[in-house]
């Protein structure tokens, strides 16, 4: 199906899964409107909102289905490929799996506020537009649209004093990137005359050597991503804010937020800075750097929140490998790994809720002794989510890292590779401690774990999580081709000398 | 027919009974779990006659994998794997069988992570693809690491996490020159797979990059042997471990990493491994092995760590008998692959057997307990004999063809090493002597009873093996002659690497 975004009925179109969740959203706001008391109201709201993601998911999935896309030689302004859409699915998989750890814990905590699901509506929203922008404008819009309402999700639960340092935080730094970004923004539109990413990427390749400004622009985008994603050093506020959030809450930023931070940078470095040699330079050192620090801070943490809060600053430095290795092979890996590391990281994120009150920053590693003992199922969903994050083989998180290195190594960054698995090691450091505290210890007193339990909703996500990364561990054939289909859809030129995988 | 589904299902059956075991109330676990590792022998025993000394890669089985990456599941055996097979599936019965009494606590899932690793064990000695050959490599990591930190001894935590940051530090160097390996294979020929034939047949011509993938291969498989620097995992490990863990640490886990030698390091890359300088560092160090093992051995007052440190001296043997790449140097390196498998692995059930009656491992805890427990102490000495390597035993075997193989590669190094069996008698005979000689001074000892009908049924196959290794080994060495022989000639510097000749 080809679309032209210059008629209206195929604008729309184009546009669909982006119409039907703000379709949603503003339904949801008129009914939070008139029901935001009781719990129930809460709950409702919650199914409303998996309806939401659901019927989203299938109009992105008919449009998949329908191979859409954008016609040859039109510029438009909305990216329709297949990257788009197998993004938009991880960023509704992990809304999803936020609401669905998000019921009992609203509840629990008191939070009861049903526009909680319209935020997480409308940053999904922001998080789809991101993927969707082929031009600079839009990113920015979807990262503002994406921004704002993470901003509010972070102070949420206004009574405790870190979650609104965490709220104040997160948008004064929020802020501050954005202005990078978007003067970043005005510096290119300034070198090219243009911010639709496929026009500046064809001046970019005439211009031969790029000037100055076009320079300075590259690197202003990129700090003002690099602070979205939390790489070193841009990272300071991400372990305060992951903190000092609800625990769903962080959950939804470790993965959606930086899901889509990604997205929207390898579409811009990759459409519009292809020719431009120089960010593979800037990001080979913004990647080691990252996965460096974010591995050697993580080790001296000893609460399990801000412990996952710097392993996903870890993270972050991984997938910079993928985008660094770009290419076909670089695109598919980030978005095999950026998929398993959304099932693990929630995962993980959702014990914790399950162990922890009131925000459960105090949660230390050696709370969790001997809760294999007690509450085995949930220790061992934790422990399939570490080895997964880990990169231990039979998990996803194997795959996503073989994947990575594959890229990495194919575009003849050796060395990289090389810090990649050495940093991992690091990363066994922090991760096994926690295992070894579920499994190898005793409780401290007995009974210690009674109150540690997840409810129903909650046990779903949980066991979705685990079975995802053991099947994507041992047969990930299709996520491999339909991850090498969208990859293959960001560069539709295919003159790129890609070597396979 | 044997042939095609044999290796295939060796390594399914025991993750199956694994399972099975896991949702079995805890009583039943040890039954359940010893019937399922017998079975696993019976499989395995018909590869015993079935296998054709001359025919090379045999028993192989193919199924496509991961089609994207041309990872295919590839499993296949010659006369340098069959025996690490059957060690795995001989010892695993015993190990089960051994742990009865010891494992009070968690006894599910004790007996599920032993048959998982099992399955582990089995896939590194049988993967014919170098995806397939790193995810084995790493399962069995995680069973091994759970069995220390959950059932081992008070220092446990720290020996865990050693053993397993240890291996995995190597193994994930291995990784990326795993990589490396297929995309140089990849561009040259434009057949993108982790195929070992594929590989094996691809790995000329590498260049300076041939030093840095050697180097990382040899760094993981040389963690665990463990070779001399870098062995400080091995005695906590060891020590810490309960019973059936230290058994199957020293029996087939140190293997792993001499087969990694046979299999990857040595035919991946000729030119490296044959330099006269990595020669000279090599030799060198398994001679600091053999005889700094031996010496620290004579020191310790720990009679787990005792053994463990003998293992480093054995260890040292078999890497010394590679790489001096001749028929006897080899073949008798296969056989004390083999030998430390059934000695050391029947000193640690000896050491188990007897610390679960006393609780102390000390040797200055016992002394004269031949009186008491005449049997225990009997066959102490026969299998303390078979790994000094005395005449009539299977260590003499191993290590005399090791020493006459290498002499006439490195004759001031193997000179050197054959001080090294007289290390051996001095600490294994003096432990010997203070722990079931000497004068009985401690009264908590009179009372040892005797080892259990259970007990000897461990021990007895062991015994067997020790005398008919010792005795008539013709057998094992006919089997492993064609692959030695293959190696070698592989290893000749004008013989091109053929495929699926390993």
């Amino acid at each position: 199906m080809s679309l032209d975004p210059a008629i209206y009925r195929d604008l729309l179109l184009s546009l669909l899964p982006e119409l039907v969740l703000t379709g949603w959203a503003l339904v949801l706001l008129l009914f939070v409107a008139w029901h935001h008391r009781t719990a129930r109201d809460t709950r409702i709201a919650g199914w409303l909102t998996l309806l939401a993601l659901l019927s989203t998911a299938i109009a992105t999935w008919w449009l998949w289905w329908n191979r859409a896309g954008v016609g040859g030689g039109v510029v438009a302004m909305i990216a329709a490929d297949d990257f788009r859409w197998v993004a938009d699915w991880i960023f509704l998989g992990a809304a999803a799996l936020t609401v669905l750890i998000s019921f009992a814990y609203l509840e629990r905590e008191q939070l009861l506020v049903p526009e909680y699901y319209v935020l997480l509506i409308f940053g999904t929203l922001g998080m789809m537009v991101m993927a969707a922008g082929a031009d600079l404008m839009v990113i920015f819009l979807g990262l503002e649209l994406m921004s704002v309402a993470v901003y509010v999700l972070a102070g949420l639960d206004r009574r405790r004093a870190r979650s609104a340092e965490a709220a104040l935080k997160y948008f004064l730094l929020g802020a501050f990137a954005s202005g990078f970004l978007l003067y970043g923004i005005a510096l290119v539109y300034g070198a090219t005359g243009t911010t639709n990413l496929g026009l500046i990427g064809g001046q970019v390749g005439t211009m031969g050597k790029p000037g100055v400004m076009l320079l300075a622009g590259l690197a202003l985008l990129i700090v003002g991503f690099a602070f979205k994603i939390a790489a070193v050093p841009f990272h300071m506020w991400a372990p305060d804010v992951y903190d000092g959030s609800p625990t769903p809450v962080t959950a939804f930023m470790a993965t959606g937020v930086k899901a889509a931070a990604f997205a929207a940078l390898f579409r811009v470095l990759n459409q519009a800075f292809g020719p431009v040699a120089v960010w593979h330079d800037i990001l080979w050192w913004l990647a080691v750097v990252t996965m460096i620090g974010g591995n050697f801070f993580a080790l001296g943490q000893r609460s399990l929140k801000r412990m996952l809060a710097y392993s996903s600053v870890a993270h972050a430095g991984y997938l910079l490998v993928a985008v660094t290795a770009g290419g076909v092979a670089g695109t598919s890996a980030f978005l095999v790994y950026v998929t398993a590391y959304t099932l693990m990281s929630l995962g993980a994120f959702a014990v914790l809720t399950a162990k922890g009150r009131a925000g459960e920053s105090d949660v230390l590693i050696d709370d969790l002794a001997g809760l294999a003992s007690e509450r085995p199922w949930l220790a061992f969903a934790l422990a399939v989510c570490l080895l997964s994050l880990l990169g231990f083989p039979g998990t996803a998180g194997f795959i996503g890292k073989w994947y990575i290195l594959i890229a990495a190594t194919s575009a003849g960054k050796n060395t990289l590779a090389a810090i990649l698995v050495l940093t991992s090691v690091v990363s066994a450091g922090y991760y096994l401690p926690v295992i070894m505290a579920m499994y190898m210890k005793p409780p401290p007193v007995e009974h210690a774990h009674v109150d540690v339990s997840l409810d129903r909703w909650g046990r779903t996500a949980v066991a979705v999580v685990v079975a995802g990364l053991l099947l994507f561990g041992v047969w990930p054939n299709r996520l491999l081709d339909l991850a090498k289909s969208a990859a293959s859809s960001v560069y539709p030129s295919a003159t790129t000398a890609v070597t396979p995988p | 027919m044997y042939a095609r589904w044999v290796l295939t299902a060796l390594l399914a059956w025991p993750l199956l009974a694994g399972l099975v075991v896991l949702l079995l109330p805890a009583r039943l676990a040890k039954y359940v779990a010893l019937g399922a590792s017998l079975i696993e022998f019976a499989i395995s025993v018909p590869l015993w006659w079935t296998f054709a000394p001359a025919g090379g890669m045999q028993f192989v089985a193919d199924y496509t994998w991961i089609a994207a990456w041309g990872i295919h599941f590839t499993v296949g055996l010659d006369g340098i794997s069959l025996f690490l097979v059957l060690l795995t599936t001989f010892l695993m019965p015993l190990s089960i069988l051994g742990s009865w009494s010891y494992i009070t606590k968690r006894e599910t899932g004790f007996y599920t992570l032993l048959l998982v690793l099992t399955t582990g064990m089995i896939g590194v000695f049988v993967a014919l693809d170098l995806f397939l050959f790193y995810v084995m490599w790493e399962v069995m990591l995680i069973p091994m690491y759970f069995i220390i930190g959950v059932w081992g001894g008070d220092n446990r935590l720290y020996a865990a996490i050693k053993f397993f940051i240890y291996t995995f530090f190597g193994s994930l160097l291995m990784l990326v020159a795993i990589l490396v390996l297929y995309l140089h294979a990849g561009q040259a020929t434009g057949v993108y797979s982790f195929g070992y034939a594929h590989l094996l047949s691809n790995a000329k011509d590498l260049g300076p990059t041939g030093w840095w993938l050697f180097g990382a291969f040899f760094l993981a498989f040389a963690i665990k042997v463990p070779m001399f620097p870098l062995h400080t995992w091995l005695p906590d490990a060891h020590v810490e471990a309960p019973t059936a863990g230290s058994v199957i640490l020293a029996g087939i886990l140190l293997k792993m990493g001499t087969y990694g030698f046979l299999r990857f390091a040595l035919p991946f890359f000729p030119a490296v491994a044959l330099n006269q300088n990595v020669q000279l560092v090599i030799v060198i160090l398994s001679l600091i092995g053999i005889i700094y093992g031996g010496l620290v051995a004579m020191v310790q007052p720990d009679f787990k760590k005792l053994i463990a440190y003998s293992s480093v001296a054995h260890l040292g043997f078999v890497t010394l008998g590679i790489w001096a790449l001749t028929l006897q140097s080899v073949q008798g390196a296969l056989l004390i692959m083999i030998n430390h498998g059934i000695s050391t692995g029947a000193l640690f059930f000896l050491a188990g057997m007897i610390y679960e009656r006393r609780h102390s491992r000390l040797i200055e805890a016992y002394g004269g307990i031949a009186r008491v427990v005449p049997l225990f102490a009997a066959i102490l000495t026969v299998v303390s004999l078979s790994s000094i390597a005395l005449p009539g035993t299977n260590g003499f075997v191993g290590e005399f063809l090791v020493l006459l193989g290498s002499f006439r590669t490195y004759p001031i190094a193997t000179a050197l090493a054959t001080t090294g069996v007289i290390v051996a008698a001095a600490y294994l005979l003096t432990a010997l002597q203070r722990v079931i000689y000497n004068p009985l001074t401690n009264p908590e000892n009179e009372k040892l009873p005797d080892l259990s009908p259970r007990e000897i049924a461990v021990l007895v196959p062991l015994l067997v093996c020790i005398l008919w290794v010792g005795i008539y080994p013709k057998p094992f060495l006919q089997r492993m002659e064609p692959a030695a022989r293959a190696l070698i000639e592989q290893m000749k510097p004008s013989a091109a690497p053929t495929a699926g000749q390993p």
